[in-house]
């Protein structure tokens, strides 16, 4: 494997298979150098990938459901989500920390990772790809109205955006305005209503008209 | 040196190779920090294998972009500004 570089070129046999994307080509490096090596096991990283794609925004959705109908629940819930999330037989994963914002008539909160893909994932499941594209991250932080915009979510003026990059340990989950005409809604029909973009802070909650149709 | 809510600080313009948490875009920005978020390990040495110890006290810091931005910035990477 080894050569040197001195001033000469030649070909090189390429390190992905057919088609595959270098991200993915260095991954599976990585892993086989890991595994070789005896530092994980293919049963560990199946049980890692496992539990990542078995988590659902479902989870969000019913933190937040109970936060609408129960405000000792939200207030617990902004000051440690962590806690709440385990009170609700959830499991918020050992790190990082995820931390609860809410969104009123006052303040809109958007959350982005500016530096990689950093996001709730042990209770929103795996981040979609747009929020790991690098328009949707440079943006989010320069022009936050325009890219709620685009996602059809127009705001009054008066409304403040407040962007929470997540640059390290803690994980955003943002609490959406609780729709009209919800009230005395029960709460497993509450969480329906709310959808995984809401709690990244690109859309509002559904409403219930609209999840009807 | 350690940080409260509501202390305007200024984040470190110095450049850093390798892995760090700190974002280009704020870098020598003054903001305001916003919450403690207690202590964590360091990125920038357990990126590398090592354990990341000593932990690194870590803020809430909102800046103003025309809008509020707030990120999570390391101790090390802040100073006090006036």
């Amino acid at each position: 494997m080894s050569h040197d570089h001195d001033g000469h070129d030649h070909p090189h046999e390429p390190v992905g298979r057919d088609g595959e994307p270098p991200a993915a080509a260095r991954a599976r490096a990585l892993e086989e150098l890991l595994v070789e090596k005896g530092v994980i096991t293919r049963e560990t990283v199946r049980e890692g990938i496992d539990w990542l794609v078995s988590r659902t925004p479902a989870d969000g959705a019913r933190l937040v459901a109970r936060a609408w109908v129960d405000p000792a629940f939200k207030a617990r819930l902004l000051e440690n989500a962590r806690e709440a999330a385990l009170e609700l037989g959830l499991n918020p994963g050992e790190a990082p920390v995820v931390a609860a914002v809410e969104n009123t008539g006052e303040v809109h909160h958007l959350v982005v990772c500016t530096l990689c893909s950093c996001y709730p994932r042990a209770l929103l499941g795996p981040p979609p790809d747009w929020y790991k594209s690098l328009p949707y991250r440079s943006r989010a932080v320069s022009d936050p109205r325009g890219v709620l915009a685009e996602f059809g979510v127009e705001l009054d003026p008066d409304v403040e955006v407040h962007v929470l990059d997540s640059t390290a340990d803690i994980r955003y989950l943002v609490i959406p305005q609780r729709p009209e005409g919800t009230e005395g809604m029960p709460e497993e029909d509450l969480a329906a209503l709310v959808t995984r973009d809401s709690m990244i802070g690109v859309a509002r909650a559904s409403s219930p008209a609209a999840a009807a149709a | 040196m350690s940080f409260e809510p509501g202390q305007r600080v200024r984040v470190s313009a110095r450049e850093h190779r390798g892995h760090h948490r700190t974002p280009g875009y704020l870098k020598g920005r003054v903001g305001t920090v916003e919450r403690c978020q207690g202590s964590f390990t360091n990125p920038e040495t357990r990126a590398y294998g090592d354990s990341g110890l000593p932990k690194q006290a870590l803020y809430l810091v909102r800046f103003e972009n025309g809008h509020p931005v707030s990120a999570d910035i390391y101790e090390h990477w802040l100073e006090e500004a006036e």
